[in-house]
């Protein structure tokens, strides 16, 4: 029993490093790739209206709740700490422009449209549609990878500064709505305390995140194997890795940024 | 010409292809028969460069695929080949004629203006019409095979592949589908290979046919040699028996799961 808890251990292990290979090998050939400025531009506006413009009212929504409840918890707070909502529009828009809209905006794009690229490239790979790309003269890499890859990376930061606005909205909803803090005093709040580099900090975060989610997707999609069953794995896979690489690298890059005095 | 010398194919532990030496002659139409993973689509596969053989090597107008490095170079060895998928592998988002003209981008400098009509062209050369427009989902099973054969010879290639092209189909559709690989062998004088289990099909349009047996080639000769082999495995390949000495899977366990439970009474 332990010979085989420790082989299926070793086994895991063995298959997590062939991933991880793999995937460099990818992530290698994407940016190759790109260097030939051969880039399929239709493709890529194609994708960048799929992951951006369709997701825009699913972030703007979560954003939004997200500032309102970030208000309801901060007033609530500050009440009960100084009996007056202090602070509540700094509150929300610090934790929503450094942290929470780069994050939550990559974990929900992630959800929606990097399921739906794992899930059409997986499909395409049990298909042999990928296999087709290659006998018909073009590199899968250059057809589908790249197009998803740049789309990500100028539409997740625009989704994310959609979400700033919406989100610092929502909160000066609830700010105004609960706490009767007037709108003077809630955009002081903001305006008087964020400067650039704040912003530049979430900014910053969401290519990172935009390369993991595209990249990954994409990675689980074309390595599909196993038929229909083999899709819905690779689509949760990507969701979940996604998801999970997200919060881990939020963690690093906010530590690279801080050193570097982006705080 | 297609020249194959010792080609040898892993997948992990197993080996698919076991050491394939293979010719198929300018203007031929080569099947391949054989059981379930003998590695008959593996070996197509390795001739269009999709899978590359572990060891050997295959010669196609004398270059090796292996060498090729510039994106130039690769483009100009698959402009030769035309490949049928097994379930013709057409792309879901696009219409037929755009399917059709894929690959024409990339393999030719043919101006984007004239897809259509030769998109129209190759349809009519696969006995469809009034198509173009149409999304695979929309089409029958024949017309989407019908469909990606017209997409395999778009680009004017002298090798067209043919994996398993008439699995799945009706009895007239595969005939129809036979016929057409015939007519397509006339009229644009290509040199095929042809991989499938279908015999009657086999006999109709094969110039030569060659049995795989556990990734090697068994026997290569004329269909009508090949209909009478004394080659034992040939002989139960072509006669459909379950009798003989290729042992399918099933059978195996079935013994198997017979002797367990005999065994399991017994004690």
């Amino acid at each position: 029993m332990i010979a085989g808890a420790v082989g299926g251990f070793g086994r895991f292990i063995l298959e997590a490093a062939e991933e991880t290979g793999q995937f460099s090998f990818l992530v290698r050939s994407t940016f190759g790739w790109m260097t030939t400025y051969r880039i399929e531009w239709r493709q890529t506006l194609i994708q960048m209206v799929r992951v951006g413009v369709d997701s825009l009212s699913v972030t703007a929504m979560t954003a939004f709740f997200t500032g309102m409840v970030l208000a309801l918890q901060t007033g609530a707070s500050s009440k009960h700490f100084f009996n007056e909502p202090l602070f509540v529009g700094t509150v929300v828009s610090f934790a929503l422009v450094m942290e929470l809209a780069p994050v939550m905006t990559a974990i929900v794009v992630a959800g929606r449209a990097g399921a739906a690229i794992a899930a059409e490239l997986g499909t395409m790979k049990v298909t042999e549609q990928i296999d087709a790309l290659y006998t018909l003269g073009t590199d899968p890499i250059r057809y589908l990878v790249i197009p998803r890859f740049i789309a990500f990376m100028v539409v997740l930061p625009l989704l994310t500064v959609a979400s700033d606005f919406t989100g610092i909205w929502g909160g000066y909803l609830v700010a105004h709505a609960k706490y009767q803090i007037p709108a003077t005093v809630y955009w002081h709040d903001i305006v008087n305390q964020m400067e650039i580099r704040h912003f530049v900090h979430g900014f910053l975060k969401t290519f990172v995140f935009a390369a993991v989610v595209s990249l990954v997707s994409c990675f689980k999609g074309v390595t599909t194997r196993g038929g229909a069953e083999g899709v819905g794995k690779a689509t949760t896979a990507a969701v979940v890795i996604s998801m999970v690489l997200i919060l881990v690298l939020d963690y690093f890059a906010t530590a690279v940024l801080n050193a570097f005095g982006i705080t | 010409m297609i020249d194959a010398f010792g080609v040898v194919k892993r997948f992990g532990p197993r080996t698919i292809l076991r050491g394939i030496d293979l010719k198929v002659e300018t203007g031929e139409t080569l099947v391949i028969i054989g059981g379930s993973g003998c590695g008959k689509s593996t070996f197509l596969k390795c001739v269009i460069g999709l899978h590359h053989p572990d060891e050997g090597k295959i010669l196609v107008d004398g270059i090796d695929v292996a060498d090729l490095k510039t994106e130039r170079e690769i483009a100009d060895y698959r402009r030769k080949f035309g490949y049928l998928f097994q379930e013709g592998a057409l792309f879901d988002s696009m219409t037929v004629w755009e399917n059709i003209t894929f690959g024409l981008r990339y393999l030719t400098d043919i101006e984007p203006g004239k897809y259509r009509k030769i998109a129209s062209e190759c349809l009519a050369l696969v006995g469809l019409k009034d198509v173009e427009d149409f999304k695979p989902s929309e089409l029958s099973g024949g017309m989407k095979k019908r469909v990606a054969l017209a997409r395999a010879i778009a680009a004017q290639p002298s090798y067209i592949l043919y994996d398993e092209p008439t699995t799945g189909l009706d009895p007239i559709m595969t005939d129809v589908i036979a016929d057409l690989i015939l007519d397509l062998q006339k009229q644009l004088k290509v040199t095929a290979i042809a991989v499938t289990h279908d015999m009657k099909a086999a006999y109709k349009v094969a110039s030569r046919i060659a049995m795989f047996h556990e990734g090697k080639v068994l026997q290569v000769a004329h269909p009508e040699i090949i209909k009478i082999s004394d080659n034992p495995y040939v002989r139960q390949f072509v006669d459909g028996k379950s009798e003989g000495p290729i042992k399918m899977k099933l059978k195996e366990f079935e013994a198997e799961g017979a002797s367990n439970a005999h065994h399991a009474k017994a004690s």
